[in-house]
């Protein structure tokens, strides 16, 4: 049967086809469908878990595959740096049962704070790599990896992009190979990477690597079609639908499926037959470089941008010199659409309230509460990574205080973040005897990539209660003494705890729980926050066209200049009160429930 | 770039439905036989942000994005957006406006007002149908449904009315939707030539 499906659920689809019975990992645009398909679509086949972070999603697959299992590894492209120190050293000892890695970079950063390019991972680690173009190869090289990884005893770096993620092409539905178990035999020789096995293994590996290089040159991953010889191109990955897009038959493609180690001696003999050769690829010159190192000549870099997403249009216009016309009108008179905090959102009362504090600076985190940063906001100085923000605001603390100048800084980080390296970051902060103030938003879920369970939420990927983790109770373990947890749709407590937080000359954290509003809640959360959701309405009459409430940033209230008010949609809100408290004129009321 | 392939581009704010209409669109087409491909962007976008998705169908179609000047139809699902995503459209384009307006975060914080006559701006340039898919969507009985009035006035504007659009439709809403879905379905095909 043929379906319509996105990279990411053909993926889910290859795994169970491919009889892999063990996914982890932690979730990350544009990678997190995967594990969410596998867990709703192939419950009773695979068991598939969240981990805190990649590292430890990486290492529980390794753990899995030295086990005798065929196993999965999905994360966002960041998260591979994440999961880097695991992934080089199981390069040398290798597989048992498979092991594949996805890595879902995000040319473009639809979704990401930087641009890399996870296919020089494969080269670093020395592994592997395949890179699907569709979805249909998405499925199927899902099994070729499976294969490989045992016949080469390699991990896989199976590469994707945003637009293999998250576009939908045909599938044709697959045979299931039947997972099963390999024997575990114990190997230190293979397995405990001390140094003297390690250097050992080395060399297997510079050997697994001339074989791969072998396999390269005749696997029918790697092949060419013949068309017109004026132009040549070598291309991977989304690239090749592009090339194809742009030059139709008017030129001859050899697409690569199996990009590391490259094969140079079919590309060496492709390039014979053509007059040209380009090398059309997305962000950096990978295949460039080497085919170029190689000594064989071809255009890429010199005419493509290696920033942005490369698109079909670029290509044309870049190497044809081709454009299609537009129509000639003026845009620029439409305002911005940036991302917004919903209606309602937790988040918002804290900051509020955080804006407010004089001599600070904020270190912030990835997540929803990244938008704390924005208009009319404006609550945040940093971005970096994942659990930067605690040990970003440690360090500017020392520096500040080495120097004497009155600045406090605060950390913002939500509860998944926290979880993924926060945590490691507060111990530092515990243990340096740091001043700090870490505001930890446990907004009970994982919102930004779409609600998923982390270990804070007291159930699984698959949706069994678990043992939830106690976010006060880990910061007063490792060492933090003053801690407070409050409601942040509450100004007035949040006011004061912050104040109370300034005032210490200790390390601090504050936790604010509060659900996120769009989560939909559990019994837990039912029996611990109730029902609130109402509906708040502006009193005409007292409303004076401050636009004191339009500063907390709620897309719920409109300004209407006719009548110098504030009106709040009563579609969107959720009668959180946070504009209630602010404004000054008891304008706004929470609506009686009928 | 190929003749044959027919591409739609899908407009709006997050939370609208595009993602509903995309997937009606794109399994009705795969069922009449086409090569299908889609392809929109998740994640930050969905905080109240300008969403598109793209679909392109014909014999064979390779890249699930298209390029500046090529949508043979904008359907855009609020207002603003329309003008926003217009550099997409072939200058022999068709568009298709939901009178519908969501103002962004800079409009609601009072720092700059809502783009005034957007539509004769459009209209001057293109062949554009307004629509007023809500209201219509409304007197059928949901305003949920505004998404599918639109989609229907799609469908007729691209020509695409031989296709089984009701069984698609069925696929892919929940029992109890499927008539009023279809109603506002063929609501929104009457409301084009």
């Amino acid at each position: 049967m043929t379906k319509l499906l996105t990279g990411n659920e053909a993926v889910a689809l290859g795994v169970w086809e491919a009889g892999i019975s063990y996914a982890c990992a932690y979730p990350g645009t544009p990678s997190t469908e995967i594990l969410e398909n596998i867990a709703a679509n192939y419950k009773k086949d695979i068991l598939a878990e969240w981990a805190p972070n990649e590292k430890v999603a990486l290492e529980c697959a390794i753990g899995a595959s030295i086990a005798g299992v065929r196993t999965i590894s999905t994360m966002k492209m960041v998260g591979v740096n994440v999961a880097a120190d695991p992934l080089f050293s199981f390069a040398y000892s290798g597989v048992n049962g498979a092991m594949i890695l996805v890595s879902a970079d995000d040319p473009g950063l639809h979704s990401s704070q930087n641009e890399q390019d996870n296919r020089y991972y494969a080269k670093f680690a020395k592994i592997a790599m395949l890179e699907p173009s569709n979805s249909q190869e998405s499925k199927d090289m899902i099994k070729s990896a499976v294969e490989i990884s045992e016949e080469f005893d390699t991990p896989i770096l199976f590469r994707m992009t945003t637009r293999i993620c998250h576009s939908k092409s045909p599938v044709n539905e697959g045979e299931r190979i039947t997972p099963v178990k390999k024997p575990y035999i114990k190997n230190p020789a293979k397995y405990d990477l001390v140094p003297s096995v390690s250097k050992a293994l080395h060399y297997i590996l510079e050997d697994k690597l001339k074989r791969l290089q072998a396999f390269s040159e005749t696997t029918p991953l790697n092949f060419i079609q013949w068309n017109s010889k004026k132009i040549g191109i070598v291309t991977s990955g989304i690239s090749y639908q592009y090339a194809q897009e742009v030059f139709g038959t008017n030129a001859s493609y050899l697409k690569l499926g199996f990009t590391f180690p490259l094969p140079i001696e079919k590309i060496r003999a492709f390039s014979k037959e053509v007059e040209i050769l380009y090398v059309i690829e997305e962000n950096e010159p990978f295949i460039e470089e080497q085919i170029k190192a190689a000594g064989i000549q071809c255009i890429g870099k010199e005419k493509l941008p290696n920033v942005d997403e490369l698109t079909p249009e670029i290509i044309a216009r870049e190497l044809l010199g081709k454009e299609l016309q537009t129509i000639d009108i003026d845009t620029s008179i439409v305002p911005g659409r940036p991302p917004t905090l919903c209606a309602g959102c937790p988040h918002r009362g804290f900051y509020v309230e955080l804006r407010k504090l004089k001599n600070i600076m904020i270190t912030g985190d990835i997540g929803c509460y990244s938008l704390g940063g924005n208009e009319p906001l404006n609550a945040k100085d940093t971005t970096i990574c994942m659990g930067a923000s605690i040990s970003m605001g440690h360090g500017a603390q020392k520096a500040f205080d080495l120097f004497d100048e009155n600045k406090r800084t605060i950390a913002t980080i939500g509860d998944s973040t926290f979880f993924h390296t926060g945590i490691n970051s507060l111990m530092h902060v515990a243990y340096n005897r740091s001043r700090t103030i870490t505001c930890i938003l446990d907004n009970r879920t994982t919102g930004m990539t779409g609600h998923q369970n982390n270990p804070g939420t007291g159930y699984t990927l698959m949706g069994m209660p678990t043992k939830e983790a106690d976010i006060e109770a880990v910061c007063r373990a490792i060492g933090i003494e003053h801690v407070r947890t409050i409601n942040p749709l509450n100004l007035e407590e949040v006011k004061a705890t912050l104040k109370w937080a300034m005032a210490l000359d200790l390390p601090s954290v504050i936790i604010t729980r509060w659900p996120c509003v769009l989560k939909k809640f559990t019994e837990g959360d039912i029996e611990e926050f109730g029902d609130y959701f109402g509906k708040c309405e502006v009193v005409a009459d007292a409303c004076t066209g401050c636009k004191n409430c339009l500063k907390t940033g709620c897309p719920a209230l409109q300004y209407s200049k006719a009548d110098n008010k504030v009106v709040i949609d009563q579609v969107q809100c959720v009668g959180c009160e946070v504009c209630k408290q602010v404004c000054k004129f008891d304008a706004i009321e929470r609506k009686q429930k009928a | 770039m190929s003749n044959k392939v027919k591409n739609i581009l899908l407009v709006g704010v997050g939370g609208q439905g595009t993602i509903l209409v995309s997937k009606i669109l794109s399994s009705g087409l795969l069922n009449a036989g086409y090569d299908v491909k889609m392809s929109e962007i998740h994640g930050m976008a969905q905080r109240g942000g300008s969403v598109s998705t793209q679909v392109r169908f014909g014999e064979k179609v390779h890249s699930p994005i298209m390029a500046h000047g090529q949508a043979d139809i904008l359907v855009s699902f609020e207002m603003m957006e329309a003008l926003r995503w217009m550099k997409y459209l072939s200058p022999e384009g068709k568009v298709v406006i939901n009178d519908y307006q969501i103002p962004s975060a800079p409009i609601l914080f009072g720092k700059v007002d809502y783009p005034e006559g957007v539509a004769q701006i459009i209209s001057k340039k293109v062949n554009a149908t307004i629509i007023k898919a809500s209201e219509i969507a409304a007197k059928i009985g949901n305003a949920r449904t505004m998404n599918i009035v639109l989609f229907g006035a799609l469908v007729k504007s691209m020509k695409l009315t031989e296709i089984d659009w009701e069984s698609a439709i069925r696929d892919n809403v929940k029992s109890n939707m499927v008539d009023i879905n279809i109603a506002a379905f063929k609501a929104g095909m009457e409301t084009v030539n």
